[in-house]
């Protein structure tokens, strides 16, 4: 299809979604095709940057994470101050759970090479590991929601948050002395991050915060995957009173209302819509042969696919709701989601090739 | 076979998951919220997977 044809359907698609569900909801699907473009243009992400800095000591991904995610912080902790009435961060408890979540999180992103936005990205643009992880991510999801409780009784301090412009400055402090961290770890030639990186974290820095203003919560990706599938087990029949997530009041009203009304299904489906218009309209991406894999590389791709979306139920997001938004919007869990993941991804770029998911090294 | 079958087939299987929810729970733009949250005067009651249910 045309690019002109592709932009129009897909301009149509969104007014249609703010006429027949909300015209937030539609600006809430354009965000989310905000986010896939860039991720996909500008091919930015975050499983591939650890893995960068793990194997050759090349921090730019990072530091560019690290820059949108303190644009972000400036303006969003001082105007979640502000109107907290309104909008809210990411604030969730460090605890056993969490961080064993964030870990496990950590090495399965790195064996299917894809996070949480990662995933969604993946599938959109035709990768048949993304595409076959998802399905397996959304049931992890929504199991790990079905247990979360259980699992959050293990042990968990009180949650911790940094608020207004002192959470600024302590966030910026924490963001600065990591980014010196990895600077000092880098081979020469990599201490600088490229301009693309650059222009990527400015646009997802700014999108984080329209989905702040326009949703009054962060950007996040998991808890709409575990619905999607807790709506379907509702419709076929499964008795979702036996969880004590799904059961709850708002859990059971969002699995009744309609998934166009739900602000992190909708900007999943822009982003992995947008990641789709991308690969459509770059000549070489659509016509790459698919690879062809061992078994055991299919299996480990459904099981690592299922633990992400299980582990970061357990964790309180993934790399977007945990470590992107958690950090920016001050929790300190954001900041245990990352130490504990980073730690799993070294663990995961081993067992990749192991896995079979590329050629031995 | 290429990357574009595996795009297309996720693009459809997105499409049908919307469209079976929209006939399972149709959305009704008469409830629906202000255009944006900030201003708005409403708390956030929104999904999110950093938070624990009520």
């Amino acid at each position: 299809m045309q690019r002109g044809s592709l932009i129009l359907a897909t301009l149509v698609v969104v007014l249609a979604v703010a006429m027949f569900a909300g015209v937030r909801f539609g600006l809430m699907l354009l965000i989310g095709l905000g986010f896939g473009l860039v991720l996909e243009g500008l091919r930015f992400g975050f499983a591939g940057p650890w893995r960068a800095m793990i194997l050759h000591r090349n921090p730019s991904g990072i530091l560019a994470q690290f820059l949108a995610i303190a644009i972000v912080a400036c303006v969003a902790l001082p105007l979640i101050e502000a109107r907290g009435g309104e909008l809210l961060g990411a604030q969730a408890p460090v605890g056993w759970a969490m961080v064993g979540g964030a870990f496990v999180f950590g090495v399965c992103m790195q064996v299917v090479l894809g996070c949480g936005s990662g995933t969604l990205v993946n599938a959109g643009s035709g990768n048949p590991v993304g595409l076959l992880a998802l399905p397996f991510f959304a049931l992890g999801s929504f199991a790990g929601s079905w247990h979360l409780i259980a699992w959050t009784e293990l042990g968990a301090l009180p949650i911790v948050r940094f608020t207004g412009w002192t959470g600024v400055a302590i966030t910026l402090f924490a963001l600065a002395s990591v980014a010196y961290f990895f600077v000092r770890q880098a081979a020469p030639e990599h201490r600088r991050i490229p301009a693309r990186y650059v222009f990527a974290a400015v646009l997802i820095a700014a999108l984080a915060l329209l989905n702040l203003v326009v949703a009054g919560q962060p950007w996040g990706v998991v808890y709409g995957l575990g619905l999607w599938v807790a709506k379907g087990a509702s419709l076929v029949g499964v008795d979702l009173s036996g969880s004590a997530f799904w059961a709850a009041s708002a859990s059971a009203e969002r699995v009744d209302s309609s998934l166009l009304t739900d602000y992190t299904s909708l900007t999943n489906i822009g982003l992995m819509t947008g990641a789709f218009l991308v690969a459509s309209w770059r000549s070489a991406s659509l016509t790459q042969k698919l690879p062809i894999l061992p078994i055991k590389a299919w299996v480990a791709t459904v099981v690592a696919g299922f633990l992400l979306g299980y582990s970061s139920r357990l964790a309180f997001g993934c790399n977007v709701g945990a470590f992107f938004s958690g950090i920016s919007t001050g929790s300190l869990h954001g900041w245990a989601w990352f130490v504990a993941a980073f730690f799993g991804s070294i663990q995961g770029v081993k067992l990749r090739p192991i896995l079979g998911l590329e050629a031995r090294v | 076979m290429t990357r574009r079958t595996t795009a297309r087939l996720g693009m459809v299987l997105l499409f049908m998951l919307v469209i079976a929810d929209i006939i399972a729970a149709p959305p009704n733009p008469h409830k629906q919220p202000s255009i944006i949250a900030l201003g708005s005067g409403a708390a956030s009651s929104g999904g999110f997977c950093g938070a624990l249910p009520e």
